[in-house]
């Protein structure tokens, strides 16, 4: 075991470099770049060989490299974040349909506009249905032993896999890592045997056009693939376990969730600064628990429906919005509870990197406990400030660009929050 | 849990502060968090920076409004960000300049805290003066490690050492010993709060 002091990029670098990929393409986006300039200088300093660091010219060709070098049978890896990976959209439901085993980082952030660098769920979200598996990691640790996992992961079901980690709330965070040593990584992931080649000894075509005849089919499958995905995950998880000595990655994570009355569900770092409100309330006598979510893809239905149990409600906390009806997550949790009678609540929170703080959760877990909360609540949201320019654009017609009015109106921004 | 808040401009080497505290906490067996504010970073501006000390693990993610020790870089966002909000009255303080606390116009602020707590050092003439570069941060360390004994100024130096390599760690370590020393003698004394707060 060798714990280090470093930055959670700094770790998935190292981590990656000693999965031993052969091709890393990458083009740099904030929050994501300072893991691939680790593995860059990996790379030409013949740590991490033999390996190909291809520098491309936008997250579209990042994707394609990897699509092209994981064809030819080489274990692909690359990272993106936000608009970044909007970018390399269609690539990422190339590779999927194709189902070949890329493994790609997402230090999530919002999207623009208006242009935010912070960290929030929008965009791996928007690619919940892209036929990826998606892990979401809790720290730094976890996103390491996640990276171990996903190729492994990815090259036993022949499907991509995204790590997603929260974009600087982990990224650039600087604390104890025990970063999986080489010896190690080596009994728990074999070398990469791909299903299908291009070779030109062997010339085969992948991606051929499928009509009507057998689109649903091949579809089909990719769905059958993510249901295998769930049955291994947990098989993985515990060889992880096995190998490493510490428990890493699964489907659900529940935290106090016996004989717990309110049950909060979340992915990501907000577990932490949750399970630490709910330890303060359960001190307090209040029956209340965490479920945290690994794998948003596939979606592990049966194991968030055990773990809720017989909750009476379940707060879902959501770092993402689905613009005209409210939660992502909820929907899925919600098909999960069908037919329990689990009263549910969705919370959008943490949006362009806004803080979610204990004191707010706290407020909100009350609120929820009581059956006061909305059905959808925006925490910590500033009413005033919305209402201001809705007033603003029914007074007049050219009522201005409504961001810039907004920032306007909002004032400087306490330095620390945020 | 300890925690503390540094505050100082892009350039001055804010974020490393906090990372290298984590470093020095960590080589002490302690678990440690560093984190920045995420902000616009550019030389100049004001820049906030996070460090959490425990001795388990540490799962709060949100950022320090209520830190146990502030940091203060550069004396002019003294009057410029709400630099010491949240800092309770038997909390840290830490305030790099060569000026006394009336000529910073906080003889009574800093009066409210324990005498023992507040310190001012000069840490940008020490750097200037030990590594020839106005960084002031691994001086701060010292003079934290001094200030509040929550690490040892010899972890600090191992902290920098880790960190910077030849001229510099020398310059570096040079200039936290220094601030350690002087904050060290500062605290032997009863702290001078200015001439109406004098002791």
């Amino acid at each position: 075991m060798v714990l280090r002091q470093i930055e959670g990029s700094r770790g998935v670098a190292e981590a990656v470099a000693r999965c031993r990929p052969e091709v890393i393409c990458a083009y740099p986006i904030s929050p994501q770049t300072h893991i691939v300039e680790a593995l860059s200088a990996q790379v030409k300093s013949g740590a991490l060989a033999p390996c190909e660091f291809v520098t491309v010219e936008s997250e579209f060709a990042a994707m394609s490299v990897a699509i092209g070098a994981s064809a030819t049978g080489a274990r692909a890896y690359t990272a993106t974040a936000s608009q970044g990976l909007l970018y390399m959209v269609e690539a990422i439901y190339n590779a999927s349909g194709l189902g070949l085993p890329i493994v790609m980082t997402v230090a999530n952030r919002a999207i623009g506009a208006p242009i935010n660098i912070w960290n929030d769920h929008s965009d791996s979200m928007s690619q919940r249905d892209s036929g990826w598996v998606q892990l979401y990691a809790e720290t730094n640790q976890e996103a390491v032993d996640l990276h171990v996992q996903a190729f492994r992961l990815a090259e036993e079901v022949s499907l991509p896999v995204m790590v997603c980690m929260d974009g600087f709330v982990l990224t650039h965070a600087v604390e104890r890592i025990d970063v999986p040593e080489q010896e190690q990584v080596d009994a728990f992931l074999p070398a990469y045997q791909p299903r299908q080649l291009l070779d030109p000894a062997e010339p085969v075509s992948i991606g051929a056009m499928v009509g009507p005849e057998a689109f649903t089919e091949v579809r089909y499958l990719a769905h059958a693939r993510q249901m295998q995905a769930l049955e291994l995950i947990p098989r993985v998880a515990a060889d992880f376990e096995r190998v490493f000595g510490r428990s890493s990655g699964g489907l659900v994570r529940p935290y106090r969730t016996q004989d717990a009355e309110t049950v909060v569900v979340a992915l990501g770092s907000v577990l932490g600064t949750l399970k630490d409100t709910v330890d303060e309330l359960r001190d307090q006598g209040h029956r209340i628990g965490v479920l945290g979510i690994i794998s948003f893809r596939p979606f592990p239905l049966a194991d968030v429906r055990a773990a809720v149990g017989q909750a009476a409600r379940v707060v879902v906390l959501e770092r993402a919005l689905a613009v005209g009806i409210g939660g992502i997550v909820t929907s899925n949790v919600r098909m999960a509870l069908s037919g329990n009678g689990t009263r549910d609540y969705t919370v959008i929170a943490g949006l362009g990197g806004r803080a979610i703080t204990r004191a707010s959760l706290r407020e909100m877990l009350l609120a929820a406990e009581a059956d006061r909360l909305e059905p959808l609540t925006f925490l910590d949201l500033n009413r005033p400030l919305v209402e201001r320019e809705l007033a603003r654009a029914g007074e007049r017609r050219m009522s201005g660009p409504a961001a810039e009015n907004m920032l306007r109106d909002a004032g400087p921004a306490t330095p620390w929050i945020g | 849990m300890f925690q503390v808040r540094v505050h100082g401009r892009g350039g001055q080497g804010v974020v490393t502060a906090a990372e290298l505290l984590s470093v020095a906490a960590f080589m002490e067996g302690r678990h440690a968090q560093a984190f920045p504010s995420f902000g616009s970073e550019r030389t100049g501006a004001p820049v906030v920076a996070f460090c959490r000390l425990d001795d388990r693990e540490i799962r709060l993610r949100e950022p320090v409004t209520d830190p146990d020790t502030v940091i203060v870089q550069d004396a002019t966002l003294l009057h410029q960000v709400a630099v010491f909000d949240g800092l309770r009255p038997d909390g840290y303080l830490l305030v790099n300049s060569a000026r006394t606390w009336a000529e910073l116009g906080l003889s009574g602020f800093a009066a409210g805290f324990t005498p023992s707590r507040a310190a001012v050092v000069p840490a940008t003439q020490l750097a200037l003066r030990e590594i020839g570069r106005p960084v002031p941060n691994a001086a701060l360390l010292g003079g934290f490690a001094a200030l509040t004994g929550q690490v040892s100024i010899e972890s600090v130096v191992a902290a920098i050492r880790e960190r910077f390599a030849g001229a510099v760690a020398d310059g570096n370590e040079a200039a936290a010993r220094a601030a350690f020393d002087e904050v060290r003698a500062q605290s032997a004394v009863p702290a001078n709060f200015g001439s109406s707060h004098g002791a």
